[in-house]
């Protein structure tokens, strides 16, 4: 039987997501330079929420974009489906940018590292940084987040999942344990 | 996301649920080619052989650009100037190249069958890029692309393939194509160029096009091929032109506009009347590009199917 532990409910989710828009915008004094990118599919709603709190607090309407980095993933060789593809949805030009990069979970850092490639790919921003949801560490390559909402230490055979409304219909975070 | 077959052989067959993932597939990269770098690293590492024992411009350029583009390695081979001249067979120029580490094959022949035929004898994944007069799968797929492009969906567009029916493989994968995606087809053409029995397939025949042009949202227009009139197929150029041509008056006398569409490559003023091909409801350009995309997104799906 999996375990499953709940470490965030929809409250804390919101004041996460509220401190994440306001560490962004005091490092970054403003928010007159940045653009952000969502890495699909929560990274993507992440994104549009941490857009929202900015525009609320700041008055400016921060552009944001979407990506899609399947093309770009490490595993693709010797696998037997492809995974589905979803459109990569930056319809502004990132070049100069301070692109704020977001995911839900920073895990191995392969996505990042994927998330990365695809962005240069796009154009060139002045600068990239990071921001999760979650870090969970064990990472398998040089990467660290800038802005961190959870850091949870988990085993290798737990899986965070991090829930939103968009999609799962609640805002939660949840560590399950696979082995009885 | 997985296709049911490792081979791309033709769209007889093809279940309608194949076709629908190939085009979506296809919008995704059709995204990259609007970006200033047309390339991602999926196929690093893929070897690709674009076989062609057959003239080709586009259908070769649009092959090697989407194997590109997806930074596969990419070798080129034609018949002309190889071993084919000393009397080498099929398979073992097939063997051979495949000798050295071929991830897939893309082939052009003029005989139908072929790509089946080597799908016996190598082991990697075999593309379609037309084989005599029987199919030319992804030239379809492309045309099915625009057309969904342009209205949205493929079910219930009414489209026309105009032209030489009985000779051409597109005129064939598009009547395969569009019939399992539900748009309702006809052809139209001289009749000594439709085929007895094509009803069978689930197409109406015209024989006059102006009986049809105001049945329908979009022409496909085929290229006459030249050779056709030396064997007495229709008298001349000029009155081919003359009843089966495509040509502003001809356009203008229906209500509602027509979508245009040629595989290429014209023959402007004997199908298709130069001020048509380059009119405003033309998107014969807009196919072209599609076809990179399309050829993408083939690549890409047959690439897990080991």
């Amino acid at each position: 039987m999996p375990t499953e532990r709940q470490l965030v409910d929809a409250s804390g989710f919101t004041r996460t997501v509220n401190r994440l828009a306001h560490e962004i915008v005091e490092r970054h004094r403003g928010a007159g330079m940045l653009g952000i990118v969502g890495i699909r599919t929560r990274g993507d709603y992440l994104a549009r929420r941490i857009a929202a709190k900015i525009a609320e607090m700041e008055n400016v309407k921060v552009p944001i974009g979407t990506l899609d980095i399947t093309l770009y993933r490490d595993d693709l060789r010797g696998r037997l489906s492809q995974p589905q593809l979803k459109t990569t949805d930056i319809l502004y030009d990132i070049s100069g940018k301070n692109i704020i990069l977001i995911d839900d979970v920073l895990y191995t850092g392969r996505t990042v590292r994927s998330a990365l490639n695809a962005l240069m790919d796009i154009g060139r921003p002045a600068t990239v940084e990071l921001a999760v949801f979650v870090d969970r560490g064990h990472r398998e390559l040089p990467i660290k987040a800038d802005f961190v909402g959870k850091n949870i230490p988990t085993m290798m055979d737990e899986e965070v999942k991090v829930m939103m409304k968009e999609t799962d219909g609640q805002d939660a975070v949840f560590v399950v344990q696979q082995k009885s | 996301m997985k296709l049911s077959s490792r081979h791309l052989l033709g769209l007889d067959g093809m279940p309608a649920k194949d076709i629908e993932l190939i085009l979506e597939t296809a919008t995704s990269f059709k995204e990259i080619l609007n970006r200033p770098i047309k390339k991602v690293p999926t196929l690093q590492g893929k070897t690709i052989v674009n076989l062609f024992f057959e003239n080709s411009t586009r259908t070769r350029i649009s092959f090697e650009l989407a194997e590109r583009r997806l930074s596969a390695d990419v070798v080129n081979f034609s018949a002309a100037g190889s071993s084919v001249s000393k009397g080498e067979t099929l398979k073992d120029t097939a063997r051979n190249i495949e000798a050295m580490k071929i991830d897939m094959v893309v082939i052009r022949h003029n005989v139908a069958g072929t790509p089946n035929f080597l799908t016996q004898v190598v082991k990697s994944n075999v593309i379609n890029a037309g084989d005599g007069i029987h199919e030319h799968p992804t030239q379809a797929l492309l045309d099915m692309y625009t057309l969904k492009e342009q209205f949205g969906k493929l079910e219930n567009v009414r489209v026309c393939i105009v032209g030489d029916i009985a000779h051409s493989r597109v005129a064939l994968s598009n009547i395969y194509g569009l019939t399992t995606m539900g748009a309702e087809v006809s052809v139209c053409g001289p009749a000594t160029l439709i085929p007895r029995g094509i009803e069978k397939l689930g197409v109406k025949v015209f024989y006059r096009l102006d009986d049809v042009i105001s049945k329908v949202d979009a022409l496909n227009v085929l290229r006459i091929q030249l050779e056709r009139q030396a064997g007495g197929m229709f008298p001349t150029l000029r009155e081919y032109h003359r009843f089966f041509g495509v040509t502003k008056e001809r356009l203008s006398r229906v209500d509602h506009p027509i979508t245009i569409m040629h595989p290429g490559p014209i023959n402007r003023d004997v199908e298709l009347s130069a001020d048509v091909a380059d009119g405003p409801h033309s998107v014969i350009l807009e196919q072209v590009l599609n076809g990179v995309a399309v050829r993408m997104a083939t690549l890409y799906l047959l690439s897990a199917t080991e």
